[in-house]
């Protein structure tokens, strides 16, 4: 089975006219693990038993035509909880803990009927843009292996680019979802904050963290948040906005859309293999029908600042819970109650985890509130304004995933700040809770570039359309990393 | 006994656990007395993933304190997390409402020797209680989290006491302001009203307040005025031996009546406050905040205006049976049944409360109900018990016995029936011919003779006053020619 090759409707389509079982799609999943996963490293954990289970008791029931999901595997970013299978975080402080519950999405797509096939590998608790961070294993490109995945849902987006599995869940805190798609040429969208229930998610930054959707298509990834969105009563922050169908209607026609480009985000920074690469795609959308205007974000630049004050300070109350008392990783030979929080918090966490909880301390503690996380959230506040003034007047946003493709290992790991600034151009999305999308654009040196599409709250429909229309223009999906080496 | 030429500066903070039937962030159960660990969730162990789940009905309770203290309700307000690591806390971080307490700016009135006077509520805030921990002999330690969410009133008042008595004063204001609306037992010695004093002397005249010190380990009110006298005495020799007072939290020897250092507070805790992220923003509405008012039982201020005004009682009486709610839920219930109010007060306040005081037990663990308690008044003034036979319908309707089937089934019916007293009456008479002269030749000895032997007649059981009715009428039908 094929799943660089067959979109998810195809595969539906052949599961319901018996051509194939759910059992070949898992079996055929569990292949592609076994034989390119020593080269990718996207897992963690590959729940084989748990799957093929599923597959077998879905055949011998049958596949509903109205169950575009059923019977398809699927893999889960590891910091999404899976009840009765080990859940890390990418993180040594939960090296063992196997959850007893399953998170909302999870139990909402086996509803659905789709098999969770395994947990993939990401940067510890989701901070980093190069899954480096992860306690276990380096994910590599899948256009690349000498190349960075992105991140943090790395493993994620090499799993699929790759051809493993048809599509997998991330979490998107300030472009965990579109980036690392940019960097492996698949489609990402993070949707609007409180669209996707947040209940078993290992919890980064509460007031930032969503789930999202990583496919090889637009419609693909439609798809699937379909099956995740909606109210949870274990989120309260989860919104009672109604769920469209967001893959019913999508045309190849943008006429009439009006496109707005913000200048700020083809500043200094931005490679030219970049902005040539979007300029292009921007020329591709006005031939669709669309208009494309530039226009301005002025606090774009305080944008990186002020999200990892307050995105830090947040990570860093959201993981003290992990003292070694109750479960996850408890420290040898302690002295007493404070050594113990000490030495199972220094040994049980990576230096970007430290690093951040650091950040975040300082920036709540009393000398620093107002100066820190006030003023950054202040900034929140302006950023989201900045966004409200251009939907006022357009459909869209355009513009680039990330400053530049994908680059080497290692490249940027010595300096926190070059890696945080090429979060600069997915932050905003996630400061004003919007909707953001990344869709292949283009190559440069053989690796793929991201274009973002960034609608007003709720505004999904808008970007899958023009993500839609897009990609039908230009078929970049047909392009395949089968040539990587 | 405040020291001569120093002036004592008292702020108390008082935490009341709510009654509410799930926790203040979980829909686990809200219980005591339960195995370690059993009323709890994810939520409440703070599992990986989890989310709170904030409830309404704590928020409201918080409302009606707010209302009973005379306190303004913040119409918006957001929840904050206060971080600190503790075993018994499995966040790491207390959900509460720091920047946007559910009330500010309250008062309740307080009266000592006489004098009333107004005591400032700074703030209240609804937050979640921690769980508990225990150290085993074993060398482990054990955390039991069936307290943990359990939804919590915190009420500081403004430094405005100034003698341990006000602060007893206060204290049992807010425990009946508290009480009357039903939201806590405010029971000091079950924890669910638990009070830290804040206190500091200065020079009369002084313009600036002594340095503070904490105390805690206060578990009843009598501690707390005890324990502030201490501190006045113990602050006071301090500077009068030239000293300076250091900002310390102290706590209370129950057996000593001393205060004995716990820590010394060097700098202020940084508990890193900002608003918790995993909630929304609350707005209150005006039609909130009435339906909430709506539904407030009637404070005890109103109560006694009530008991005095339309139903007779002295103001003294009308004190007591407030004194608590279920006692003046109890007394309302029992007039409404039809007694007689003065006689129900007297009940209540006599006999009730005596009973309550030697079974150490509170009114409604008794098998005591206004229904019966009301049947057993009407029984007296009807005439057909004597408050003699009371006695022995109270102990039955203390064991939930029905006073109308008891006095059938024990035969205590007074002889109240002039049909049936006439001829016992007139059996005295005849028998005693020599009492009916000295009657009439005014010797009121005979009378009392007379009542005797009719009593002796009944076995006690003849209604005085229609004995007395009859046994006039008789004699004055019997004047010798």
């Amino acid at each position: 089975m094929d799943f660089l090759h067959t979109d998810l409707e195809t595969l539906h389509q052949q599961l319901v006219d018996k051509e194939i079982t759910a059992t070949d799609l898992v079996q055929a999943a569990l292949d592609n693990i076994d034989a390119t996963d020593p080269k990718y490293d996207a897992f963690i954990t590959v729940m084989k038993d748990e799957a093929l289970a599923q597959a077998a008791q879905l055949d011998a029931q049958g596949i509903d035509a109205d169950d575009i999901l059923a019977g398809i595997p699927y893999g889960i970013k590891d910091n999404i909880v899976t009840k009765d299978v080990l859940t890390t975080a990418a993180s040594r402080m939960l090296e063992n803990f196997v959850p007893i519950y399953d998170a909302t999405v999870v139990e909402k797509l086996r509803d659905a009927g789709a098999i969770g096939i395994g947990k993939l590998n990401m940067d510890e608790f989701a901070m980093g843009s190069t899954t480096e961070t992860s306690y276990f294993k380096q994910t590599k490109n899948a256009w690349n292996t000498d190349k960075v995945p992105g991140g943090s849902s790395g493993g994620s987006a090499a799993a699929v680019a790759s051809g493993q599995i048809p599509y997998a869940l991330g979490t998107d805190t300030g472009g965990s979802v579109r980036q690392p798609a940019a960097f492996n040429g698949i489609v990402g969208m993070k949707p609007t904050y409180g669209r996707v229930s947040r209940w078993g998610v290992i919890a980064f930054a509460s007031s930032f963290d969503q789930v999202g959707v990583l496919a090889r298509t637009v419609k693909d990834n439609a798809h699937v948040l379909t099956a995740l969105a909606g109210q949870d009563a274990q989120d309260q922050t989860s919104s009672a906005q109604a769920v469209p169908d967001f893959a019913a209607n999508l045309t190849t026609d943008l006429s009439g859309m009006k496109i707005a480009v913000p200048k700020e985000y083809f500043g200094r920074g931005v490679s030219e293999e970049v902005k040539t690469t979007i300029e292009a795609g921007l020329e591709t959308l006005k031939s669709l029908g669309a208009t494309v205007d530039e226009v301005s974000l002025p606090h774009t630049q305080y944008g990186v600042a002020a999200y990892y004050i307050l995105a830090s300070a947040e990570a860093s109350s959201n993981l003290q819970r992990f003292d070694g008392i109750r479960y996850g990783f408890r420290a040898d030979n302690v002295k007493n109650l404070e050594d113990l929080y000490v030495q199972s918090r220094s040994q049980g966490f990576g230096d970007e985890v430290k690093r951040r909880i650091m950040l975040g301390t300082y920036s709540l503690s009393a000398g620093s509130y107002d100066a820190f996380f006030k003023k950054a959230a202040q900034i929140r506040t302006l950023m989201a304004d900045d966004f409200k003034k251009v939907f006022a007047d357009y459909d869209l946003i355009v513009g680039p995933t990330a400053p530049n493709v994908a680059y080497n290992f290692g490249e940027n790991s010595d300096d926190p700040e070059i890696t945080y600034m090429n979060d600069v151009l997915t932050i905003p999305v996630n400061m004003a809770g919007l909707p953001g999308m990344s869709v292949n654009a283009g190559f440069a040196n053989e690796l793929p570039v991201g274009m973002q599409f960034i609608g007003d709250q709720f505004q999904e429909e808008k970007l899958y359309q023009a993500g839609y229309a897009f990609e039908q223009a230009t078929k970049l999906y047909e392009k395949t990393p089968g040539g990587a080496k | 006994m405040a020291v001569p030429n120093f002036e004592t500066t008292i702020g108390l903070e008082v935490h009341v656990e709510l009654k509410t039937n799930s926790k203040a962030m979980s829909p686990s159960p809200v219980g005591y007395g339960a195995e370690p660990n059993q009323n709890t969730n994810v939520i409440d162990w703070g599992y990986p993933g989890v989310l709170p789940q904030a409830n309404q009905g704590a928020l409201e309770y918080g409302m009606m304190a707010a209302t009973a203290l005379h306190a303004d309700i913040t119409r918006d307000l957001h929840w904050d997390r206060k971080n600190y690591f503790y075993p018994d806390n499995p966040k790491a971080y207390q959900i509460t409402q720091q920047q946007q307490p559910i009330g500010k700016n309250g008062w309740l009135e307080v009266e000592v020797d006489g004098e009333t006077k107004r005591i400032g509520i700074t703030e209240m805030h609804v937050e979640e209680d921690a769980g508990k921990n225990t150290h085993g002999t074993s060398g482990y330690s054990y955390v039991d989290l069936n307290r943990q969410g359990t939804p919590l009133i915190e009420i500081v008042s403004e430094p405005d006491m100034t003698t341990p008595d006000e602060a007893y004063a206060y204290l049992e204001a807010l425990r009946q302001a508290i009480q009357f609306t039903g939201i806590s037992d405010v029971k000091m010695q079950e924890g669910s009203m638990r009070v830290d004093a804040n206190i500091s002397i200065r020079p009369v005249g002084s313009k600036e307040y002594g340095t503070k010190v904490e105390l805690k380990n206060l578990n009843s009110f009598n501690y707390v005025r005890k324990g502030i006298a201490f501190e006045e005495e113990r602050q006071a020799k301090i500077y009068l031996a030239g000293g300076t007072i250091q900002q310390q939290t102290r706590r209370f020897d129950e057996a000593t009546g001393e205060t004995a250092l716990m820590r010394v507070k060097e700098t202020a805790d940084d508990y890193r406050y900002f608003p918790e992220p995993d909630l929304t923003p609350v707005h209150i509405s005006e039609e909130w905040v009435q339906k909430v008012a709506d539904e407030l039982p009637e404070a005890a201020p109103e109560r006694r205006k009530h008991y005095v005004d339309d139903l007779g009682l002295e103001p003294y009486d009308a004190k007591v049976l407030t004194q608590t709610l279920e006692m003046s839920d109890f007394f309302d219930a029992t007039v409404s049944e039809g007694a007689n109010a003065k006689r129900a007060a007297n009940y209540l306040m006599g006999d009730v409360n005596a009973y309550l005081n030697e079974k150490q037990m509170d009114l409604q663990e008794t098998e005591l109900t206004p229904k019966h308690l009301a049947a057993m008044i009407n029984l007296i003034d009807d005439g057909t018990i004597s408050t003699k036979m009371a006695k022995k319908v109270f102990t039955a309707i203390t064991k939930g016995e029905d006073p109308v089937a008891y006095v059938e089934a024990n035969g205590l019916k007074q002889l109240s029936d002039p049909a049936e007293l006439q001829p016992i009456i007139d059996e005295i008479l005849d028998a005693n011919e020599q009492s009916i002269i000295d009657f009439h030749n005014g010797k009121d000895r005979a009378v009392g003779f007379l009542v005797g032997q009719i009593m002796k007649a009944t076995k006690g059981n003849a209604n005085p006053g229609v004995v007395n009715k009859i046994l006039m009428a008789s004699l004055q039908a019997r004047k010798p020619e």
